[in-house]
């Protein structure tokens, strides 16, 4: 979230789609009631299925699982064919006036460079316009019209590209009748007034899509478009998953990036010096904070909390004992390498994929290829009994499989000292109750021991490239136990030497040994130790900011600055000096987030730009970009700078709509899809029904089924469909049926009900089958099936997140 | 005022404090001569968060003992923190069950191995099971360690090993997570936070 869960009050309108905030985010979603009742703001859903979202909504409209581009750009296309946008924002801290290199082109579906042999795009053209270099001070800047009136500036070019978002066409392609597409438009249209915001809140229905980032993209082109970027009430609002997804997202747990979303080095960054000039860019406008020119600074004190005194400016600060990545390390492409024979030890740490990765078959077939397999988890999950047969919901003959499998107790919240992050990026401490059950262990006990072990191994036996291993830093008083608190400090980051002032080099601001107050501190020169810079500052030489426990709210926005420390800075409302005019006064003074006194930046937030940046200096609120402003034109995308409709790769279709002669425009065009896997798409007239999945009120993930309370309250597995499609294949509600992909089936208990409306798509019905996706074969639910036995195996281009939202499917009386 | 010993702890979980009700005069009838008393009060109580979706609301987890040394706690009673800014108290049908998914029957207790071809988990104790974990990460490690690429240029990758990392775990566990990872140089590693 650009903002957070109390925030929500604040909005004149939320704006829920791709999720359900109501049963998925039930504790949160009572600030949208708050808005509702207090501010007398108005909540608008838009979903495949009624869900209990809508149920309280002032308006709802159904949409057709996978068409919320069609949807969105129709907004755009209203926004800006009304004149219903906020002008000096959209002037001013967006790039709307800059000059777009004029060979890029956009030809019936497909961006300029495109290679469809390696289905992805050569993004050359899709750049700036640039100045000659200057000859003394070799700075380029981007060309702008601050008339926005230049052809080739991306406000035209925003224009031109959405002008073919016309109401009749996305009515036809969402399924939402036209009325009430245009009764929203105009409803979002309003909130374009410098004192008006909405708030967006979305979730996995937007992510889990093959177009997933872009449609996050068109909502954050809107939301610059109406100035609600920056301001109480607005933002771009993602409703994550578990207690701690931000967290662990925050610590990168990913091959392709190093804590706090350093992008690891890849095998063409061969020294640190090419690693660093990839990474840290040049300002693309005079007077810009351009904040990542600061990368060398976060990435050294990185390699310093690791490598301590082991990496110094004689060995590059270490940089070759990092691995260089070769390609995509994200869970399909792990699982793809597994399912080819490639890897031979996994661990799954608190994760479940045999439930929740698409496609189940590929997954276990995958697994057992495997030579050993480790099992880290509180609770008895699907994944460790893969290779076990438990009847039709998991075919399998042990006697074939030849992993070993171990499975470790871990203890759970409950049993263990450390901090979550939330969807607002508040980090909060939490306190140990009690033990766990039997010989658990922390998950941090486990790693370390494990760890200490193949230590103690090289040590003794020696082995392939032991020097990171052996010189990995680890100051702990318990080496096989690490606490969170040692760990914390680690990541919030010291001075390993004197800091000096950089303006006054007399000025000790940290002595050696010291925590630091943020990350303003780090330095590229060794002097500085920092695990993870995005949290720098949250264990200061004040104590742990995270155990903070004062609820006080003085401003009455809900900032609470004194509970837990928000990343980055203890900032709650990220990009906020765009909640400002150029003068630096709030565009609604009756929520004032922060404001120039005159001398500086102040008011109810840490201002998210520099303190005594003077308006006049001009510079912008977008700091994380060398434009300092925010993108409408976004070159950094998979698929191309603008967002364009592409159905799903299993859709009811025979064609995209919007581009019905191209066949290459139908799906997304830069997704990545592996062998096998194209092969096994359904097409329509085999499995003619969109599928959907999602979560229940009752239940989370594969996780409560575990539950008692919980198992009682939703036994047993079901799928829902519309009365009408109930009525031509004769299911009845309670009747057993057969739900088919072109990879498995499942079988549930039938919900024939009024919430899944039929839909009418490009001059035909479409059905909606809907399967929440809680069951699985362990549990203390009745047995299940594992939803995921339907789902195809394509992620977004983007983040390669499976697309589990919008699917096809056959449905049969079982 | 009538008030049956049901509804007189129901008054009393409400916030007041039982004894100062029973001295307004409030007193119920029959649960004066009850001799147990409200078992939260004697309670531990203890900050934490719950672990299901990324409200993270505030949960207050009431033990029985004192956390001294002898005294093992066990988990009685799990509800909203009331001064949490977000939850306010509340907690949703998920987080109404945080006992039962605490005290499931399907916690796992010890560690288990399954042997290659078999048919049924076989308890190990913790040190047999993390020394053949270690021995076959490090064998599969060294055979498969690649120290350079093709043009010669310092990898130092180890891809034929895998791990995905909960995102429900501490921040702290993400983090050592990570820099084990990398110092053995394992790159193939993703998070729940993907799906």
């Amino acid at each position: 979230m650009t903002n957070h869960w109390v925030d929500i009050k604040n909005a004149d309108l939320v704006l829920i789609m791709g999720g359900n905030a109501a049963e998925a985010h039930p504790c949160g979603f009572k600030w949208v009631i708050e808005a509702k009742k207090d501010r007398k703001a108005k909540l608008v859903t838009v979903d495949p299925r009624f869900t209990r979202s809508a149920s309280v909504s002032d308006f709802y409209a159904p949409i057709r699982a996978g068409a919320d581009i069609a949807f969105l750009g129709g907004v755009i296309n209203y926004l800006l064919t009304n004149d219903k946008i906020h002008h000096e924002y959209v002037k001013n801290y967006t790039n709307a006036g800059f000059l777009i290199n004029p060979d890029y082109k956009f030809e019936d579906g497909i961006f300029s460079g495109y290679n469809p042999e390696k289905r992805n795009y050569d993004k050359a053209t899709w750049g700036y316009q640039m100045t000659e270099a200057d000859k003394k001070t070799g700075d380029s800047w981007v060309k702008v019209d601050p008339t926005l009136q230049d052809p080739n500036c991306a406000f035209q070019l925003l224009k031109k590209h959405y002008s073919r978002y016309t109401p009749d066409l996305v009515s036809s392609v969402c399924g939402t009748p036209k009325d009430a597409f245009l009764k929203i438009c105009e409803m979002i249209a309003d909130t374009a007034a410098p004192d008006k915001t909405m708030t967006i809140l979305y979730a996995l229905g937007w992510t889990q899509h093959s177009v997933g980032s872009q449609n996050i993209r068109t909502m954050a082109i809107i939301q610059a478009l109406l100035g609600n970027m920056g301001m109480a009430g607005g933002g771009i609002n993602a409703l994550r998953g578990h207690a701690n997804v931000q967290g662990i997202t925050d610590m990168c747990l990913f091959g392709q990036n190093l804590p706090g979303y350093i992008a690891s080095p890849t095998e063409a960054d061969v020294d640190r010096k090419t690693f660093l000039e990839k990474r840290t860019p040049k300002p693309l406008r005079p007077n810009q904070m351009n904040f990542p020119q600061n990368f060398p600074k976060w990435f050294t004190s990185l390699q310093k909390a690791w490598y301590g005194n082991a990496a110094t400016d004689k060995n590059d600060f270490a940089y070759d004992w990092l691995p260089k990545i070769d390609g995509a390390y994200d869970t399909l492409a792990l699982f793809e390498k597994m399912h080819q024979g490639k890897m031979n030890g996994f661990v799954c740490q608190g994760f479940n994929p045999l439930a929740s990765v698409s496609n189940k078959k590929k997954v276990g077939d995958a697994l057992a290829k495997l030579k050993y397999l480790v099992i880290v988890d509180p609770l008895v999950t699907d994944t460790s009994e893969f290779w076990k047969n438990h009847g039709e919901f998991n075919e399998v003959d042990a006697s074939k499989i030849a992993t070993e499998v171990f499975r470790l107790p871990a203890d759970c919240f409950a049993e263990d000292t450390g901090s979550f992050t939330n969807s607002g990026r508040v980090i909060q401490w939490h306190w140990k109750a009690a033990d766990g059950p039997g010989e658990s262990k922390g998950d941090i006990e486990i790693i370390a021991t494990l760890f200490q072990k193949l230590k103690a191994m090289y040590a003794k036996d020696g082995g392939k490239f032991p020097d990171a291993i052996m010189n990995l830093t680890w100051a702990h008083r318990i080496p096989t136990k690490p606490s969170s608190a040692e760990l914390l400090m680690e990541i919030s980051g010291k001075a390993l030497a004197d800091v000096f002032d950089p303006k006054d080099k007399t000025k000790v601001i940290a002595k050696a040994g010291e925590q630091l107050a943020g990350f303003a501190q780090l330095r590229d020169d060794g002097s500085t130790s920092c695990g993870n810079w995005i949290y720098g500052g949250c264990w200061s030489q004040a104590g742990n900011l995270t155990a903070r426990r004062d609820n006080a709210d003085p401003s009455g926005l809900g900032q609470t600055l004194m509970w837990g420390f928000a990343w980055p800075a203890n900032r709650r409302i990220i990009y906020n000096r765009a909640s400002c005019d150029m003068a630096g006064k709030p565009w609604d003074p009756k929520r004032t987030v922060i404001r120039w006194t005159g001398t500086a930046w102040a008011g109810n937030d840490i201002p998210d730009m520099r303190p005594d940046a003077a308006p006049e200096e001009g510079v912008m609120p977008f700091i994380m970009t060398p434009e300092g402003v925010a993108r409408l034109f976004a070159p950094g995308m998979a698929e191309g700078p603008f967002s364009e409709h592409y159905e799903p790769f299993e859709t009811p279709l025979d064609k995209n709509p919007f581009h019905p002669g191209n066949p290459k425009a139908l799906n997304n065009p830069a997704a990545r899809v592996y062998k096998g896997d194209m092969e096994v798409f359904g097409k329509a007239k085999d499995f003619p029904y969109v599928c959907t999945t999602y979560r229940l009120v009752e239940h989370f993930h594969y996780w409560t089924k575990h539950a008692r309370i919980n198992a009682v309250l939703q036994p047993e597995q079901f799928v829902e469909i519309s009365e009408e499609l109930g009525k031509e294949k004769g299911i009845a509600n309670g009747d057993r049926v057969k739900v088919r992909s072109n990879r498995g089936f499942i079988k549930a208990v039938a919900v024939v009900t009024k919430r899944i409306p039929t839909l009418m798509v490009d001059g035909k019905k479409v059905h909606t089958v809907g399967i929440p996706i809680h069951w699985g074969f362990k549990g203390l639910t009745k047995p299940g099936f594992i939803t995921n036995t339907l789902t195809p195996y394509v992620g977004d281009a983007n983040s390669q997140t499976p697309e589990f939202k919008a699917f096809l499917v056959n449905i049969e009386k079982a | 005022m009538q008030v049956s010993r049901r509804q007189f702890f129901k008054i009393c979980g409400a916030g007041m404090s039982g004894s100062s009700i029973a001295l307004m005069g409030f007193s119920p009838t029959s649960a004066l001569a009850e001799v147990r008393s409200y078992k939260l009060a004697h309670a531990t109580e203890t900050r934490n968060m719950c672990p299901y979706c990324s409200v993270s609301c505030g949960v207050l987890i009431y033990t029985t003992g004192d956390k001294s040394k002898n005294a093992k706690a066990d988990i009685i009673h799990i509800e909203g923190d009331p001064d949490n800014p977000v939850n306010r108290g509340t907690l949703c049908p998920k987080g109404s069950g945080l006992l039962d998914m605490v005290k499931s029957p399907n916690r796992l207790k010890y560690p288990e191995v399954r042997e290659p071809g078999t048919n049924e988990w076989k308890r190990i104790n913790w040190d047999d099971a993390l020394t053949r974990i270690a021995k076959h990460m490090k064998a599969d490690r060294d055979a498969n360690f690649i120290e350079k690429n093709a043009a010669g240029v310092t990898v130092n990758r180890w891809n034929t090993f895998g791990f995905l990392a909960s995102s429900a775990a501490n921040n702290e566990t993400g983090y050592i997570s990570h820099k084990v990872l990398r110092s053995l140089g394992a790159v193939a590693f993703d998070t729940q936070a993907r799906i």
